[in-house]
């Protein structure tokens, strides 16, 4: 694991970091930088989820808004329906809604997995560009299936009277959540180096580095980019969920494409295919978006400045340009 | 009375069709030149409206700020060309993409920091205005009329463009080896330049002529984005024929798929649930559509020869 040791100090650096906000918070009564804190944490495990495709099978997805969305569509959707006391369905057996974590995020991160699933064996069928345009065109869809369904808010969204609940835990106290997300981030990053480690991480690194090369070892890759797609998706998908319970709200836009253009800045600014990348951009885009916006409401325009100069000058991502090494392939 | 409803969503389902062939047939003609994803084609198509309005509103003439959305697209087009795309050509397919996302960002923002967020409106040109009688008792509107006839010409002009001039010639040269033309005496920097600029002033047109009939405001262009590249991807990328059959496809099935599907549902069931379902429905179809083509054919309609 030599690769591993320089980025090390600053891998403990930033979960470090993303702990200390919170307890600070906490402890001088600021709830807001609670709020950013999570919001950091949620978007760093849906990065994490796309890291998976993009950034260990070099999966290109402009499209994982879409699991996002459904992610937080169902949270939203279990919860209207527990609250309002109607039956999701009454045929052909009768499933009524839920407010309960433990149920919604399971249910979730069941059907994104089912619609990456779908996604993912047509879009992978292609590669390159025709897979970005393809993913992104998927997600579009859904996006205006949310928007054209009338029966869940259609453009106006739908909101969550309160947050859903956790055994044991008062998840409607700002640090409470924060913790919940915390220990999903912590999860999904002990997972992801499992996987990258793992027999089935080594093959889908070798299907990025050399498609050739790994048929040629008898391993096909489809299979295995179709596996990450679908695991990337429940991962982005589960955090969709939280993301709605931070906001009590859902609407179309955590499906639009800016959505799914974000996932990939976050991962990129971090630096793709680090453990800890997602980590680094998620905390480096809110921070950005909480400074700029503090002083100007076109903050959007310094970020995609910033983004032009990554992009043409900072290859490496946050964590490349502190760690100082270049990751190879 | 239903044939005449019919025919004119058809004709819009046309022009909706010619909209979309002008944006992916610059986006198409840009990747099988250079091999560049272009995301920031939405912004052109964008700058295209803003500029037609702005000009208009200052001229008093449409036709004035036509000519200047061409030319400021054009424009916009060759200086991020120059100063941004350039560096992308032997980059991989993910830095295209985040910087083109940077770009829209910046045009975005650029857009409303200069028009400001209300959206602006653009008059149809008076000898435009009105509508002729069609057969079979429909009336339709000239300016939509107008819009397929400028479509069916850049058609044909593109055609004629890259299959019989000298710059087609080096064109269809770029798309085919691009070392062997820079090897031959080319100067192949001028030629990607010129194609983005040629890209770049469809988009700008596309979104001078529908912004006379939609409103004109920031983010327009992304939608239409994204619907081009389903075109491009159902007609084949690199292919203009391809984006032609592809453009009009779309445009058709999700114009009468709009029209017909919530009518069909209606008569299942009832009105109100009918017309709801068939609209999400309708929403859907060409994602649909696409799917089912890609399924049969991964590479589009028409692979470009390359």
């Amino acid at each position: 694991m030599n690769w591993l040791r320089s980025e090390t100090p600053i891998n403990f650096l930033l979960v470090g970091l993303l702990l200390l906000v919170p307890l600070a918070a906490w402890a001088l009564e600021e709830p807001f930088y609670l709020t950013l804190a999570t919001r950091v944490a949620i978007l760093a495990l849906a990065a994490v989820g796309l890291n998976v495709a993009l950034g260990l099978g070099g999966l290109v997805s402009f499209g994982h808004a879409a699991f996002f969305g459904i992610g937080g569509y169902t949270a939203a959707i279990l919860a209207n329906h527990a609250s309002s006391l109607q039956p999701l369905t009454t045929w052909p057996v009768e499933i009524g809604g839920s407010d309960a974590m433990l149920v919604i995020w399971p249910v979730a991160m069941v059907l994104c997995g089912l619609v990456a699933l779908v996604i993912g064996v047509i879009s992978l069928r292609t590669s390159g560009v025709y897979f970005i345009m393809i993913t992104l065109a998927f997600a579009q869809m859904i996006y205006y299936l949310a928007i054209s369904w009338p029966a869940y808010g259609g453009e106006d969204g739908l909101s969550l009277a309160l947050r859903n609940s956790f055994p044991g835990i008062a998840t409607a106290l700002p640090f409470n959540f924060f913790v919940i997300c915390y220990v999903l981030l912590i999860a999904a990053l002990y997972l992801f180096a499992r996987i990258r480690d793992s027999r089935f991480g080594a093959a889908l690194q070798a299907a990025r580095q050399n498609e050739m090369r790994l048929a040629a070892v008898g391993i096909s890759p489809f299979p295995i980019r179709l596996m990450a797609f679908v695991l990337s998706g429940m991962v982005t998908g589960l955090a969709g969920s939280l993301f709605a319970d931070l906001n009590r709200f859902v609407s179309p836009s955590m499906l639009s494409w800016q959505m799914s253009g974000e996932l990939i800045v976050l991962v990129i600014l971090g630096g793709a295919g680090r453990l800890f990348g997602p980590v680094a951009g998620a905390m480096l885009f809110v921070l950005l978006e909480y400074i700029l916006g503090g002083f100007t409401d076109r903050w959007q325009l310094f970020l995609g400045l910033i983004l032009l100069g990554v992009v043409l000058f900072a290859r490496g991502g946050l964590v490349g340009l502190l760690a100082g090494k270049v990751r190879h392939g | 009375m239903q044939t005449a409803l019919l025919i004119e969503q058809i004709l819009n389902g046309l022009q909706f069709g010619v909209m979309l062939f002008l944006m992916a047939a610059g986006l198409t003609l840009i990747f099988g030149v250079m091999g560049v994803i272009n995301l920031a084609h939405g912004s052109l198509y964008m700058l295209g409206a803003f500029a037609c309005a702005a000009a208009a509103a200052a001229t008093d003439s449409f036709w004035l700020g036509l000519v200047a959305s061409l030319a400021a697209a054009a424009a916009a087009g060759a200086i991020v060309e120059l100063l941004i795309i350039r560096r992308l050509y032997d980059r991989d397919h993910l830095d295209q993409v985040l910087a083109t996302f940077a770009l829209i960002l910046i045009f975005s923002e650029g857009a409303r920091w200069l028009f400001g967020s209300f959206p602006l409106y653009l008059d149809i040109p008076p000898v435009l205005s009105g509508a002729i009688d069609l057969p079979g008792g429909a009336r339709y509107q000239l300016y939509r009329l107008a819009i397929i006839v400028v479509g069916i010409a850049v058609a044909v002009g593109l055609y004629l463009l890259i299959s019989r001039t000298r710059l087609g010639m080096r064109i269809r040269a770029g798309q085919s080896d691009r070392e062997m033309i820079a090897a031959l005496g080319v100067d192949i920097r001028t030629l990607y330049t010129v194609v983005f600029a040629l890209g770049a002033a469809l988009a700008g047109l596309a979104g001078a002529m529908v912004g006379a009939l939609q409103s004109v405001q920031v983010g327009m262009g992304e939608p239409v984005l994204i619907l081009a590249f389903v075109v491009i991807v159902i007609g084949g990328i690199g292919s203009i024929k391809g984006a032609l059959v592809g453009a009009t496809l779309v445009g058709l099935v999700d114009t009468l798929g709009r029209f017909l599907l919530p009518k069909m549902f209606a008569l299942f069931l009832g009105a109100s649930q009918g017309t709801t379902v068939g609209a999400a429905l309708a929403s859907m179809l060409i994602y649909v559509v696409m799917a089912l083509i890609l399924a049969f054919r991964p590479r589009g309609l028409f692979v470009a020869s390359a």
